[in-house]
């Protein structure tokens, strides 16, 4: 019981393994698909990969979608370290339990609502102040820098709240002045977890649908609203073939990423 | 010098503040605000609260809580809003149920193993949601795989509709949150002191009971993260009813984008999600609390 684990429990949990995966596995397998109709296996064939690359749309798409989740990721990496830096080193301020609630509330606020609220904003702002001049880029990169944000302040703030705090003690100390101490001790200690909040900003922003479309403008579509217009009237084999390799692409990425920090993990290990 | 480092150190702060002020809590007064005008046909598509008149030099303010009125009457909005209620919940609880035993597995595997499991849980939540979503779709068509194999052996001998019902509804949120409910679980299965389970069954404690006993109270904490991270986002979602749901599937979510996107009624949309929130208010401030206490 202790290490070991029953036959009972292996079964469940394979089960949900397979319930994890089936779905996946079956829409890589269907993207080889030569039959246009996308459940009536007529053998392999790379056609809709062909035919992906050659649709203008969804091509378009992507590098607008690409654009913004690079702007967005990196905004919110500058801003989430902050507000996570700020959460966990810095003692009681003023605002600070509201600063707090900013930072987790996004994470699992209803989408429809972010959305809503942003895009209200906006045509605020705009006929008050003449900014944003209508909706588009600008206006989908401050909606997802915002939801990333949080997502890369928590990243961080774990991290900090890890780290041994003697090190940067030591530093200030010897003389260090807050900003080399930031930069010099506390930043490269905490680059693993920027680095993941980037890529896991990266790939939220790629991949939202329900707050781009409500503050996009006309002729601005993100990938996401592309797939979904197509997707809504039903299955269609070119979004398989693109779901294939965007899901190959990021399980080949997580995967190095994993291995790469379990070497690591021994090499500390074996060290010590 | 002092105030120097006193003007960074409030400089670092004031900066992620002002931003999630400015595009995180404003825009929810704003939200409010128009929930209190009514629709009109112009750009922007609602009444202005406050309005000079410059004939008579009158400044109008004028409110209104129509809207809120009109969900309350309808029976449509209530329904959709115990709906949701209804569908995030018990779909919460499949979650959990496929979850724990996961969550279990990899806690108690070897370390390597464990990270192999852990990375098998992780990936799908990397891939987009959206595509997962769409995977569903080509299985439960009426020609689909699920159809094919319940019909190879003979559970059924018609196709049966599965996409476009409640129960795809409930599938598909179990399956794109499940991630959500396994990490919470692993990680305080983790921490649990295994020696606990011993000192259990030398107290004469069956498997079952050391379970309800020790286990299940010990990783209540997690069992409530976890629970949380997938109702809250599950009560407004959108993708899912709207991919897999039917026509009559009702979900506030999907009420809210259609009152926005089809019938244009910025209005009433900021009353239905206004109320949203207020729903939602109480399990996210649990939510907090359960963090700090974690902390």
């Amino acid at each position: 019981m202790k290490q070991g684990s029953s036959v009972a429990l292996k079964v469940m949990a394979g089960a949900g393994f397979v319930f994890l995966y089936a779905p996946i596995i079956a829409l890589i397998v269907y993207s080889f698909n030569e039959s246009k109709l996308v459940t009536v296996w007529g053998g392999w064939s790379l056609k809709w990969y062909v035919e992906l690359f050659r649709n203008e749309q969804i091509m378009s798409a992507a590098w607008v979608s690409l654009k913004i989740a690079f702007i967005s990721a990196t905004m919110a990496s500058i801003l989430g370290t902050l507000a996570g830096f700020v959460l966990s080193r810095m003692r009681k301020f003023a605002g600070k339990a509201m600063l707090t609630g900013w930072v987790t509330a996004p994470l699992v606020m209803p989408e429809v609502i972010t959305g809503l609220s942003l895009l209200l904003l906006f045509v605020s702002l705009e006929s008050m102040f003449g900014w944003p001049a209508g909706r588009g880029v600008t206006t989908i990169v401050i909606a997802h820098t915002t939801f990333c944000l949080a997502y890369v302040a928590v990243v961080v703030q774990s991290r900090l709240a890890s780290l041994d705090e003697t090190l940067e003690e030591a530093a200030m100390d010897l003389g260090a002045k807050p900003t080399s101490l930031f930069f010099l001790i506390t930043l490269p200690l905490i680059a693993p977890a920027i680095i993941s909040g980037w890529l896991l900003s990266f790939t939220l922003s790629l991949d939202d649908l329900v707050i781009a479309s409500f503050v996009s403008g006309p002729g601005n579509s993100t990938l996401p609203m592309v797939i979904f217009s197509k997707v809504r009237l039903g299955v269609t084999p070119e979004v398989n073939a693109l779901a294939t390799l965007m899901i190959v692409t990021v399980s080949i990425a997580v995967i190095a990423a994993i291995v790469i920090m379990h070497r690591q993990n021994r090499f500390k290990d074996a060290n010590k | 010098m002092l105030s120097k480092l006193r003007l960074g150190r409030t400089a670092v702060i004031l900066v992620p503040m002002l931003w999630l002020a400015a595009f995180f809590f404003i825009p929810f007064l704003v939200v409010f605000k128009i929930s209190l005008a009514e629709a009109m046909i112009a750009v922007p598509p609602y009444s202005p609260l406050l309005q000079w008149d410059s004939s008579n030099a009158y400044l109008t303010f004028k409110v209104t809580f129509g809207n809120y009125l009109y969900l309350f009457e309808s029976r449509f909005y209530l329904d959709a809003y115990l709906s949701s209620l209804k569908i995030a919940a018990i779909s919460t609880f499949f979650a959990l149920l496929i979850g724990f035993p996961i969550a279990y597995l990899i806690a108690r595997s070897r370390p390597t193993m464990r990270t192999i499991l852990l990375a098998l849980v992780i990936l799908p939540f990397w891939t987009s949601f959206l595509l997962r979503v769409y995977a569903w779709m080509a299985l439960l068509k009426k020609n689909g795989l699920v159809n094919d194999f319940l019909l190879a052996t003979g559970i059924i001998d018609q196709p049966i509709q599965i996409l476009q019902t409640d129960f795809a509804v409930y599938l598909g949120i179990v399956y794109t949150y499940l991630p959500f409910m396994i990490l919470p679980l692993y990680t305080t299965l983790e921490k649990m002191d295994l020696n606990l389970l011993d000192a259990a069954q030398d107290l004469g404690a069956k498997p079952y009971q050391s379970f309800f006993l020790v286990t299940l109270p010990l990783v209540k904490p997690g069992i409530i993260a976890g629970c949380l991270l997938v109702f809250i986002p599950a009560v407004g979602e959108y993708v899912i009813p709207a991919l897999l749901g039917g026509s009559d599937t009702l979900m506030i979510g999907r009420v809210l984008w259609d009152e926005f996107f089809l019938n244009r009624d910025w209005p009433l949309a900021s009353a239905v999600a206004v109320v949203m929130l207020i729903v939602l208010v109480g399990p996210i401030m649990f939510m907090r609390n359960s963090n700090k206490e974690a902390e």
